[in-house]
């Protein structure tokens, strides 16, 4: 909502500049978004001070000056006024300035002396008619300094209001001229117009009737109340339609509308001053002199005011004259019916429409006006009368004319209903005390009705304007604010702590977070989106239509992040993100599970001189980050990763549970790019079942989540003393035969003073048959209490051996 | 056996061959090595022939001894002279240009959002918060209704919000979590609510339809606006700094009443020096959201808060684009690796 403080202030006199307007609206009703000068054709000006003056050589009245304009460099700058004098500051136009009067100030010569701006009189800014000179100013702003900044403040300025949707009511002049009022407790007045030209008006009898009134030839009927409970017209006689008197045009383009002609100014002064929008039909042009509200019949069009051809929303109501639509209710008037210059004879409608067809329309024809966006919220029905009476009685100010009639079809709006405030509940929910006195008095200036009712409770009556006071907590709102937050004592209380346990996903996220940040990849946070139709769920209404499907995988997301880096020369990728993604389930809600997903692809460590080419990430990488990963996801359990006959390399199992998998990420790659692999681990699901029906807490409140499910402590090993014995197995396996396989047969045949086994070595080639590879094993024992003899590693190794060879035919290679 | 002669004639050998062979060294090494082939314990060349006295006639064993002795001196000087020749005594540990780069691994870092997203929730959690999660994918009822949005009002508008069925969408906001929380547990309730969030708008420079926010809330008996005020102004003094002011303006959001946004007056290093900015949109519990989860509005009151933590990162390292928080750009995120 753009607001003139001028016109602000002639609702609601006061004598606070607009800045101070603007900061007590912000502090206590509505966000100021901004505060502009209407004098921003003087924006350019700043302070100069003239150092120097001598006479211009070559002239009897010119002066030339050394003028400090704050830049650092003295201008010379020659002058004609008789008083310029040095030591003094004056307004100063640099050369490049552009005059309030379109004049470009440009660098020249006067009489063969150089001039590099020009120092200002009033007349030249505009500030006033004078032309006593240049402008002297008393003034401790240096050289330089805006002359906005210097002058205080001159001319209208605007505010730009962010008013929200709770607030129709600030969404006028005269509204928010109410909040002034009632903030620094002045009157308010009519504004613009007089008593006596209402009056003049108010003396038009009204006729009036639930459904259809007739009055001087003109007939208003409503066939459809609910979405048009009321429709008041005023008949205009013998105006003359042309341009708008200056200040009419002033308070306009004040706020930024441009002005059409006195009839249409006038009624959109009261849409922008008194927040009720009112069309004004040219009466010739309405068949049979008549209005009608009802019902849309099949096909009907009408061409708005903007010259577009529209159809009007079957379903819906349309304004009609005898024949055929004349407006689209709510939104915006007919090209056929408006005022133009060969006017005379005007209807002026000011209705009241159901917010929620307005809407309706709204949607279904795509236009939104200055109209549509009151009703949709919801204006004052109860002023009416009165916006009707004054836009009347206006524009029979600036274009002439006789009201002659004055009808009012439909009913008036209920009156509001009283709400019950404690003020104790007031002290309870600000948490500072407030008198019930105070109470009063606030709720009094906003127009509220108050009258006390036994100790504890004040029944209010609120303001027709206000329809977002309903409740006693919206009143309690109204005290806080106006009373301001300022005000609110902010010294912190005792509190109990929260009953609520850390989400155990949160925990999970944190962990696996730590883990693979340790680990050298980023953590990234793309958009969930996906081109991927197979997907459980689809947005229904996107925006761009390229990614409209949720995803089902982490890996699918990152999958395209790697292409995007790639695409950029980035062959060096290491991401990972923690996110959400969404399968089919039995619910009407995707089942959602929390994941963590991890992509290596390029150089396994940075290069460094000792190893000008490290090596790419290849399976095992990926296959280890895993085990880590589950592990950190899921502290206490057994992981293992189960090589997959899937198109994944391996299956994550945490304990008997399979959380996730480790695969080979297909990319679009260019050919200098090594291979993505990437781990994909489920952390949990996320419940998205209703809690408990609306309005109902959980039966049995949850138990408190444990912090770490079935994490058993650590028992410590006693470190071992005495030194262990190893020895090496050179194994020849026939490719059927796994590394898993023959470590089962290592371990079970070991007994129990084997320490540890691992495959240190794999050959396959020339010096082996066709389908045999070489893996080489190295296995450590240790006594706990002596050291083991080469007898008994030996007999260890014999009885491995021949295990070896029954069970799997894998022999020592020789 | 051999003879006096034989033996001095070999001392004498060994004694010129041997300073020879030093000489010849041009490094440390290559004097140890000279030592080794010499003088070793066990194979050099000198220690062989001195083992070999013994098998001299007794009477010969003095003079052979004082020569092979002599040559043993002879060479012991000469490889400390080749040796001081080479210069101070280097380590081998210790590379010997230092400016060298070290053998680095890579480095990791966190999202920059999530850095914001823990610094908050560390604050809070000094606080007294916890941290709560819940679904993106939500119901009408958890993300509007139960939250005090009268059905068709323009204060839905706000929130464009992408449907995935009839009365299901994605969350335009944290607060379905609040609500489901409250249903779940009974005061008092501490609570953060990180989580992304949705918008239906176009992927831009400023705007994503998809992202982060921190929502909190405290439900308990006799928890006040004064409560609100001074727990988000510590906040604010710890997540700014300790002389930032803070000032709270009326505003409006269907689940809260009063409701408030907060301001701290900051210099961002932009040149353009203290102002206030905006930082979270609050306010006190609106009773009709607490009768929704099951909660006795008169009994417990409370407050909530809301921020966007992209719109703090994008502040605090001036990104001129949101989507460089989305693009996950390796030369982006590099630079928040730590």
């Amino acid at each position: 909502m753009i607001v003139s403080h001028d016109w602000l202030r002639s609702f609601a006199p006061h004598d606070k500049r607009a800045h101070d307007i603007g900061e007590l609206l912000n502090d206590h009703t509505v966000t100021l978004d901004g505060l502009e000068s209407l004098r921003k054709d003087i924006a350019a000006i700043v302070v100069g001070l003239v150092v120097e003056q001598a006479r211009h050589p070559d002239s009897d009245h010119l002066s030339i000056t050394k003028v400090d304009d704050g830049s650092g460099v003295l201008l010379d700058v020659v002058c004609g006024a008789p008083n310029v004098t040095a030591g003094v500051k004056y307004p100063f136009a640099r050369a490049g300035t552009t005059m309030p009067d379109g004049l470009l100030i440009a660098k020249r010569k006067i009489r063969g002396q150089t001039s590099n701006g020009m120092l200002c009189s009033a007349r030249e800014l505009k500030l006033s008619t004078e032309h006593d000179g240049i402008l002297a100013l008393t003034t401790d702003a240096a050289p330089g300094t805006p002359i906005l900044q210097v002058l205080g403040e001159i001319g209208d300025s605007q505010l730009n209001l962010d008013v929200l949707p709770n607030r129709p009511d600030l969404l006028s002049h005269r509204g928010i001229a109410r909040e002034v009022s009632a903030l620094l407790g002045v009157p308010l007045t009519l504004g613009d117009l007089s008593t006596e030209e209402r009056d003049v008006v108010g003396r038009v009898p009204v006729a009036q009737d639930a459904t259809s009134a007739t009055a001087d030839g003109v007939t208003i009927a409503i066939e459809d109340l609910a979405s048009c409970p009321r429709y008041l017209g005023v008949v205009i006689r013998g105006v003359t339609v042309g341009a708008s008197p200056d200040w009419l045009r002033a308070r306009l383009e004040a706020v930024g509308s441009r002005s059409i002609n006195n009839v249409v100014d006038a009624t959109n002064y009261a849409l922008l001053g008194l927040g009720q929008p009112v069309h004004a039909f040219d009466l010739s042009r309405l068949h049979g002199h008549t209005i009608v509200v009802r019902p849309v019949r099949d096909g009907e069009r009408l061409v708005t005011l903007d010259g577009v051809d529209r159809k009007i929303p079957a379903g819906t109501a349309a304004i009609c004259d005898g024949a055929q639509p004349v407006a689209l209710a709510g939104i915006m008037g007919g090209r056929d019916s408006e005022v133009t210059d060969s006017t005379t004879d005007i209807l002026l409608e000011v209705a009241n429409f159901d917010a929620r067809f307005v809407r309706r329309v709204r949607r279904a024809v795509g236009l939104s006006t200055d109209a549509s966006y009151r009703y949709e919220r919801g204006i004052d029905d109860a002023s009416s009368p009165e916006v009707a009476l004054q836009c009347a009685a206006l524009i029979t100010r600036v274009a002439g004319g006789t009201v002659t009639a004055r009808l009012d079809v439909g009913s008036a709006p209920p009156s509001r209903a009283a709400v019950t405030l404690r003020p104790s509940r007031v002290t309870k929910l600000l948490g500072d005390p407030v008198e019930s006195s105070e109470i009063v008095l606030i709720l009094t200036a906003l127009g509220c009705t108050v009258t006390t009712s036994g100790d504890d409770t004040l029944v209010v009556t609120p303001p027709t304007w206000r329809n977002d006071l309903l409740k006693e907590v919206d009143l309690i709102d109204e005290v806080v604010r106006v009373r301001g937050f300022d005000a609110v004592s902010d010294e912190l209380r005792a509190f109990r702590p929260g009953t609520v346990p850390d989400h155990p996903l949160h925990l999970a996220e944190l962990r696996v977070r730590a883990c693979l940040v340790g680990r050298g990849l980023y953590e990234t946070r793309p958009m969930p989106f996906t081109k991927d139709a197979t997907s459980a769920a689809r947005v229904q209404n996107p925006l761009a239509d390229d990614e409209p499907y949720l995803r089902a995988s982490i890996l699918d997301t990152l999958a395209r992040r790697v292409e995007y880096n790639l695409n950029r020369m980035e062959g060096d990728v290491r991401l990972f993100e923690v996110g959400h993604v969404f399968l089919p389930g039995p619910d009407r809600l995707p089942r959602e599970e929390v994941r963590v997903g991890a992509v290596l692809l390029g150089k396994r460590r940075p290069v460094h001189f000792t190893e000008q080419e490290p090596p790419s990430f290849d399976a095992w990488d990926a296959k280890a980050l895993a085990s880590d990963l589950a592990a950190a996801a899921f502290p206490g359990r057994a992981i293992s990763l189960i090589p997959s006959d899937t198109d994944a390399l391996w299956l994550v199992h945490a304990d008997a549970l399979v959380i996730g998998s480790v695969r080979r990420v297909i990319v679009d790659k260019p050919v200098w790019a090594a291979d993505t692999y990437g781990v994909e681990l489920t952390l949990g699901v996320m419940p998205s079942a209703d809690v408990a029906p609306a309005g109902q807490h959980a039966p049995a409140p949850a138990p408190a989540a444990s912090r770490s499910p079935s994490e058993p402590h650590v028992v410590y090993r006693t470190i071992p003393t005495l030194p262990a014995a190893s020895f090496d197995l050179a194994l020849v396996l026939p490719d059927s035969v796994s590394a898993a396989d023959v470590e089962m047969i290592l371990r079970r045949e070991s007994g129990e003073l084997l320490e540890f086994v691992h495959v240190f070595d794999e050959y396959r080639g020339d010096r082996l048959p066709a389908g045999k590879r070489s893996v080489g094993w190295r296995l450590q024992f240790r006594h706990p209490e002596r050291t083991l003899r080469d007898k008994e590693l030996d007999g260890r190794r014999s009885k491995l051996v021949s295990a070896l060879q029954r069970e799997l035919g894998v022999s020592v290679r020789g | 056996m051999p003879t006096l002669a034989e033996f001095l004639t070999r001392a004498d050998a060994l004694a010129r061959d041997g300073a020879a062979l030093i000489h010849a060294a041009t490094s440390r090494d290559a004097v140890d090595a000279a030592r080794v082939t010499l003088l070793g314990r066990k194979q050099g060349q000198l220690t062989a022939l001195m083992a070999t006295l013994t098998e001299l006639p007794a009477d010969d064993r003095r003079s052979a001894g004082a020569a092979v002795n002599a040559a043993k001196h002879a060479l012991e000087t000469t490889l400390s002279d080749v040796e001081a020749s080479l210069g101070p005594d280097v380590d081998a540990s210790r590379p010997a240009d230092l400016t060298m780069p070290g053998r680095a691994t890579w480095r990791g870092a966190i999202h920059p959002v999530s850095a914001v997203i823990d610094e908050i929730a560390g604050i809070f959690r000094e606080l007294g918060f916890t941290i709560a999660l819940g679904p993106e994918a939500e119901t009408e009822w958890y993300n509007f209704g139960a939250l005090n949005f009268p059905p068709d009002h323009p204060a839905m508008e706000a929130h464009d919000t992408l449907y995935l069925g009839d009365d299901t969408l994605l969350r335009t906001h944290t607060s379905p979590v609040q609500v489901r929380t409250l249903q779940t547990y009974t005061p008092p309730v501490r609570i953060l609510c990180p989580g992304n969030v949705y918008r239906r708008d176009f992927f831009d420079a400023t705007h994503a339809p998809s992202f982060m926010q921190i929502e909190g809330l405290c439900i308990d008996e006799g928890v006040s606006f004064v409560d609100l005020k001074a727990t988000l102004s510590e906040f604010a003094r710890r997540f700014y700094s300790g002389s930032s002011k803070v000032r709270l303006r009326p505003s409006f959001f269907p689940f809260v009443e009063p409701g408030a946004e907060m301001d701290v007056e900051v210099d961002l290093n932009d040149g353009k020096g203290k102002r206030w900015v905006e930082i979270l949109g609050c306010g006190m519990v609106h009773p009709d959201v607490l009768d929704a989860a099951g909660i006795d509005s008169e009994k417990y009151t409370g407050w909530a808060f809301g921020m966007g933590p992209a719109r703090i990162a994008m502040s605090r390292h001036k990104l001129p684009d949101i989507r460089l928080l989305y693009d996950s750009d390796v030369r982006f995120l590099e630079q928040f690796a730590r």
